[in-house]
């Protein structure tokens, strides 16, 4: 089968984020970029689907500058097979990214897209629904899985899409007030939740090899979809700062301040 | 003037309190666009959920039946913009739950229309307020599309008033899609403390919890608060994953949260900040988490909990 992957490049949540003092956008220097964690636990996902059904194929795909090139190769050095770079330098909303990616899955057309839920720079967990509605498709969001992190099934790095007869796949997914199970016709879209798996490190050799992987390269043009965006950005704002209060001695003067001072208790 | 349509969710038969927030942020967008606010509940026997809508003075329309028993993505998307599309709708506005967000993109998609996902509040007629990364930055976003749809977080839009006079509940004839997903189970978890989101004391465990919950719900339980949680808890598997309170988690807003035995990361302050009063419980005195807190106490949760729990009886 043949599995998509779409990785965002964005900044690092361990750099410091600081608004720019015009308000048009966030300072960039001095910040570190990598790859949306999320997809990362997408990449995984598809590498352990790939490896339990062979054979089988890993494609990463990547919307944005250049510099993205960087975020496939991390793909890559997991061990996706090939990557593909739609470069466009300017700023691309999730609406614009999902028409270049309906553009790829039309020529690629995958089995399997496996997405992050929320790409951790604009937060806004909509590109795969997206996606999944200009395709025609079926939609899994939120996808975890129904054993824990620490269970045995993950030690033994089990895919938690479980594939089945008649091109079928099942999805746990986390939603208000449980664990919901879908099953969807492929090709369908599943965009992925953080307990889906523990995404493993790229090994040296690994990174050696994924050196020599290809990855194409095209424009929005080329593929004809016009990414003016129709959610544009107007102004960045610092949020607003909360400021520290007092440390208190002990839990007697804690509930006595919170009854008579705060009076919400 | 346009009509601005607000898609609402049912949970067991009742309308949820977050469609209210939904109806909140349309009501201002109204001020703005001077737009007439109507409804829209997908469902199978959503007729209830309709009325609890109407009863602020809207119109509402109902799409019922069994094809829409299961809220599946692609039926109930289906319905709401074909609703939208009869009523004219120039906005759609739903609150930003694991539904809203499941279904808002794609009535955007069908509509051809621009999408400000999980908005803070109404900056104008096209202008909303985002927080993006994890809350580190307020974004103004401009739609620019003539058709607009918007998921509000509900912890920012009150719920309004119950009109007067409640508005008609009218049965809307929709073609079901025959969808290419399945529901196979819901795996419920079920509890009988008030919702996380809802609550208006929030206790939360972090990862000094150990996994042991047994504090955070004995003053959980004195304090009639909901449970909370940090990412590292839920990805041990130690409480639910609906528990998780940040940025990718549940953002709350009670009058009281307390945070025992957790550090305080930005990602978990993005689903927390807008609490009222907030209360850090940490044994490590420097944990970014007093940064935040209007009350801190830096001393062991296994002590500090259940003596807590004791003087806030005491209190009652
Ligand atoms: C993409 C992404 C999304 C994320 N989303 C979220 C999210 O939505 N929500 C979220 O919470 N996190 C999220 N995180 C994770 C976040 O960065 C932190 O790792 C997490 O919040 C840490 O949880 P914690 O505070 O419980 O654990 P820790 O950081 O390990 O802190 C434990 C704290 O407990 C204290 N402690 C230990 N023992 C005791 C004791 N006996 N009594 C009192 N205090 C004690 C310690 O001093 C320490 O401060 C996300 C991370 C990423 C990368
Ligand atoms: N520029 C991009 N390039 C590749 N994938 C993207 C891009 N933007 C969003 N995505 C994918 O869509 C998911 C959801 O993003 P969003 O809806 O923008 O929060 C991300 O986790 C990515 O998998």
């Amino acid at each position: 089968m043949k599995i998509l992957v779409t990785i965002k490049r964005v900044e690092d949540y361990e750099s410091k984020i600081k608004v720019k003092p015009d308000n048009s956008w966030i300072v960039t220097e001095g910040v570190n970029y990598r790859a949306n964690p999320f997809d990362e636990i997408a990449v995984e996902e598809a590498l352990r689907l790939r490896d339990s059904n062979m054979p089988s194929e890993v494609v990463v795909v990547s919307v944005g500058p250049a510099a993205a090139a960087a975020e496939i190769r991390s793909g890559l050095a997991m061990g996706a097979d090939r990557g593909i770079l739609v470069k466009h330098e300017a700023f691309v909303d999730s609406d614009g990214v999902a028409r270049v990616l309906k553009a790829i899955i039309d020529a690629e057309k995958p089995d399997l897209v496996l997405m992050g839920k929320q790409a951790v720079d604009v937060d806004d967990n909509v590109a795969g629904q997206l996606l999944a509605e200009y395709l025609g498709w079926g939609q899994a969001t939120f996808a975890s899985k129904k054993e824990s992190l620490e269970s045995p099934e993950e030690k033994a790095k089990k895919p938690g899409i479980k594939l089945g007869g008649n091109s079928t796949a099942q999805v746990a997914r986390e939603v208000d007030g449980g664990l919901e199970v879908l099953e969807v016709q492929l090709p369908a879209i599943v965009t992925v939740d953080l307990r889906l798996n523990v995404p493993r490190y790229a090994s040296l050799p690994n990174i050696m090899k994924a050196k020599k992987k290809p990855i194409a390269e095209m424009t929005p043009q080329q593929l004809g979809v016009d990414v003016a965006p129709k959610v544009k950005v107007v102004k960045v704002e610092p949020p607003p700062q909360r400021t520290a209060g007092v440390k208190v001695p002990d839990v007697q003067t804690l509930v006595q301040k919170l009854h008579s001072e705060a009076k919400v208790i | 003037m346009a009509t601005i349509l607000v898609v609402g969710e049912q949970a067991n038969g009742h309308l949820k309190k977050a469609t209210l927030s939904a109806l909140a942020a349309a009501q201002q967008i109204a001020q703005k666009t001077g737009g007439q606010i109507a409804g829209v509940v997908v469902g199978a026997g959503a007729g209830q959920s309709a009325q609890e809508l109407a009863a602020y003075g809207i119109p509402v329309h109902v799409v019922e039946g069994a094809a829409f028993e299961h809220a599946l993505a692609e039926t109930h998307s289906a319905a709401a913009a074909e609703v939208a599309k009869k009523a004219g709708a120039g906005e759609v506005v739903i609150a930003a739950t694991a539904y809203g967000k499941d279904i808002g993109p794609r009535i955007a998609a069908k509509l051809g229309a621009g999408l400000a996902s999980d908005v803070l509040a109404i900056a104008g007629a096209n202008q909303f307020k985002r927080a993006m990364w994890a809350g580190n930055a307020i974004a103004t976003v401009e739609v620019t599309t003539p058709v607009k749809v918007v998921t509000v977080r509900a912890t920012e839009f009150a719920a309004p008033q119950k009109a007067q006079g409640a508005g008609t509940v009218t049965p809307a004839q929709v073609a079901a899609p025959q969808p290419k997903t399945k529901f196979v189970e819901f795996n419920e978890v079920k509890s009988a403390r008030p919702e996380l989101t809802e609550a208006r004391v929030v206790v939360s465990g972090g990862r000094g919890t150990k996994g042991d919950f047994k504090p955070i719900e004995q003053l959980a339980d004195v304090l009639n608060a909901a449970v909370g949680a940090s990412r590292a808890v839920v990805d041990a598997g130690w409480q639910p994953n609906d528990l998780q309170v940040g940025q990718t988690g549940k953002v709350v807003a009670p009058q009281l949260y307390v945070a025992a035995g957790i550090s305080g990361a930005i990602q978990h302050l993005a689903g927390m900040k807008g609490s009222k009063t907030i209360v850090a419980i940490n044994k490590d005195a420097e944990a970014p988490i007093f940064q935040v807190a209007d009350y801190g106490l830096v001393a062991d949760l296994f002590k500090a909990l259940p003596e807590m729990a004791e003087a806030v009886k005491k209190l009652q």
